[in-house]
């Protein structure tokens, strides 16, 4: 279980009190600069709140850990390594490098369609496979909760839907617990258990809506197409809409 | 270039020898005016060179200018030859290559150290950061007398005169590409819990590596310009005691000599720091 209270000096965000349970895809969604990532990184533990609690089955969080796995905008894989140097540096990291972790590597790599780049390197890659191997990286070192901050935003249209696809099954397979943020309002309807919608100055949970069951069953793909997925879309957007009217005396 | 052409040039003309697409044709049309221009531009440089030595050679027999302020390319090489013969020069040659090879590579090694050391604490950064620009702005081989006074006439001022040319530039070029790795780069050692030497040696490093070897090349010309002025200064022996002592006892012929042969070294240590820059640097 996720549990988020938090008050930064700068007022980034404030009174966001959420919980995700175990196994729960949440999405969050808001105009840019309304604190989204921020929350990832103080859940992250990449930030310390100023104020309240943030709880990881129970922990509290001290300092970034393996249990939680962060996909960021964009890839990120480090150039001078190979593929296979990027998947295994998260547990080189943490002192993880075992013969069994090596083979769950390997196997990941195996999944995601990436056996046979496993020496090339990132620059040979194409952006849509060099986002699968940073989500390698990321599920190496099999955290329990996933991070995704806008791990899609970076890349074209048609690799967004299929690597969507491919995230959505390959978490619900391993059991993961994820929070992803995003400014695409369908992608996360159609991705997610749960999305928040907030609202900024300061950032805000401004409310909460479950998406139905079946919708949430289908892949992100296929979900598109459900009934009911576009009266959703609508009560989001009226949600956007309305904080953005009301940020403009603000602004 | 050419190397790259050529290949694909031969390819071509066998498709053509099938059948000749236009874009065989417009390419072959481009390779063959680049060649021709290549040839060209090279035979004009020859023609210069060859200009400017047959004018000064003639200019100096025939005494339009002054022979024992400018010599001419025939006494040059007469003298290069005599001192090469009797192993005068190559001590000179030697004492002088080894003082800049030192020079460039303990210019690169101290300066990127104290690059790291900057880059390690955030506090002594802000605190050095007016003393660099001062040191940077100041012409250091200003400090030669002083290097002699603290470390006597010999190798260790030359050195010391080098290495005040190279390490301050170096300082300020690594750290400030030390400083824009990206900052997702060094967010993804951090998530995996990376200490702040794991983001040093896994990022910030190979990251900064093209750089750094990028300033050895610089290091190389900057080494020079401090040797020389070193030697100038206290050396015994050296190119540019060399030039010193030609100038004291009005043998321009020995000066120009000396540069001549600054030049050729120089220009082959260059291209080696070049040669090993692309090797190190090969795309992969």
């Amino acid at each position: 279980m996720v549990y988020v209270t938090e008050k930064s000096p700068l007022l980034a965000v404030s009174g966001i009190d959420f919980a995700i349970r175990p196994g729960e895809f949440v999405s969050l969604v808001g105009p840019s600069g309304c604190g989204k990532s921020t929350i990832l990184s103080l859940i992250a533990g990449l930030l310390k709140p100023s104020a309240g609690h943030i709880r990881i089955y129970g922990e509290p969080v001290r300092g970034a850990s393996p249990r939680v796995g962060y996909m960021l905008q964009q890839d990120y894989l480090f150039p001078w390594k190979t593929i296979l140097g990027n998947c295994l540096f998260g547990l080189k990291m943490t002192n993880r490098l075992t013969e069994e972790n090596r083979n769950y590597v390997d196997y990941l790599l195996g999944e995601m369609g990436l056996a046979q780049a496993k020496h090339l390197y990132p620059s040979q890659l194409s952006g849509g496979m060099r986002q699968r191997v940073s989500l390698v990286r990321t599920l190496a070192v099999q955290p329990e909760i996933m991070l995704l901050d806008e791990p899609f935003s970076a890349l074209d249209y048609q690799t967004k839907l299929q690597l969507e696809d491919l995230v959505w099954k390959t978490l619900k397979s391993h059991a993961k617990t994820a929070l992803l943020v995003t400014h695409d309002i369908s992608e996360a309807i159609a991705m997610s258990d749960r999305v928040l919608v907030m609202g900024r100055n300061p950032g805000t949970i401004r409310r909460e809506i479950a998406v139905p069951g079946e919708i949430r069953r289908e892949l992100p793909f296929t979900a598109r197409e459900q009934p009911g997925f576009h009266e959703i879309f609508r009560t989001i957007w009226e949600e956007l809409k309305t904080e953005e009217e009301g940020g403009i005396p603000d602004g | 270039m050419a190397d790259q052409v050529r290949p694909t040039a031969r390819s071509l003309q066998r498709a053509q020898a099938e059948e000749a697409p236009l874009e065989t044709e417009v390419f072959a049309r481009h390779a063959r005016r680049e060649r021709r221009l290549k040839r060209f531009v090279r035979l004009t440089q020859w023609v210069l060179l060859a200009l400017f030595f047959v004018l000064w050679e003639i200019a100096g027999r025939n005494g339009w200018i002054d022979v024992l302020l400018f010599s001419y390319p025939g006494k040059v090489g007469e003298l290069l030859i005599a001192k090469l013969k009797d192993g005068s020069l190559l001590p000179h040659v030697w004492a002088t290559t080894l003082e800049t090879f030192a020079g460039f590579l303990l210019g690169t090694v101290c300066g990127a150290a104290l690059a790291a050391l900057l880059w390690w604490s955030r506090f002594l950064a802000r605190v050095l950061d007016p003393f660099l620009v001062v040191l940077n702005s100041m012409p250091k081989v200003a400090l030669g007398p002083l290097l002699i006074v603290g470390l006597g006439p010999g190798f260790a001022s030359i050195l010391g005169t080098a290495l005040a040319v190279t390490v301050i530039i170096t300082t300020i070029v690594v750290f400030n590409s030390f400083r824009e790795v990206d900052p997702n780069y060094v967010k993804v050692v951090r998530l995996f819990g990376g200490s702040r030497w794991a983001v040093f040696r896994h990022v910030i490093l190979p990251a900064s590596f093209p750089t750094i070897v990028s300033t050895l090349k610089v290091n190389v010309g900057l080494s020079w310009v401090g040797v020389i002025v070193g030697e100038f200064l206290v050396a015994r022996i050296g190119l540019g005691y060399l030039i010193i002592y030609g100038f004291q006892v009005f043998n321009f012929t020995l000066v120009i000599m000396s540069l001549f042969v600054i030049a050729a070294v120089a220009t082959f240590m260059y291209q080696a720091v070049a040669f090993l820059e692309r090797r190190m640097l090969r795309p992969k």
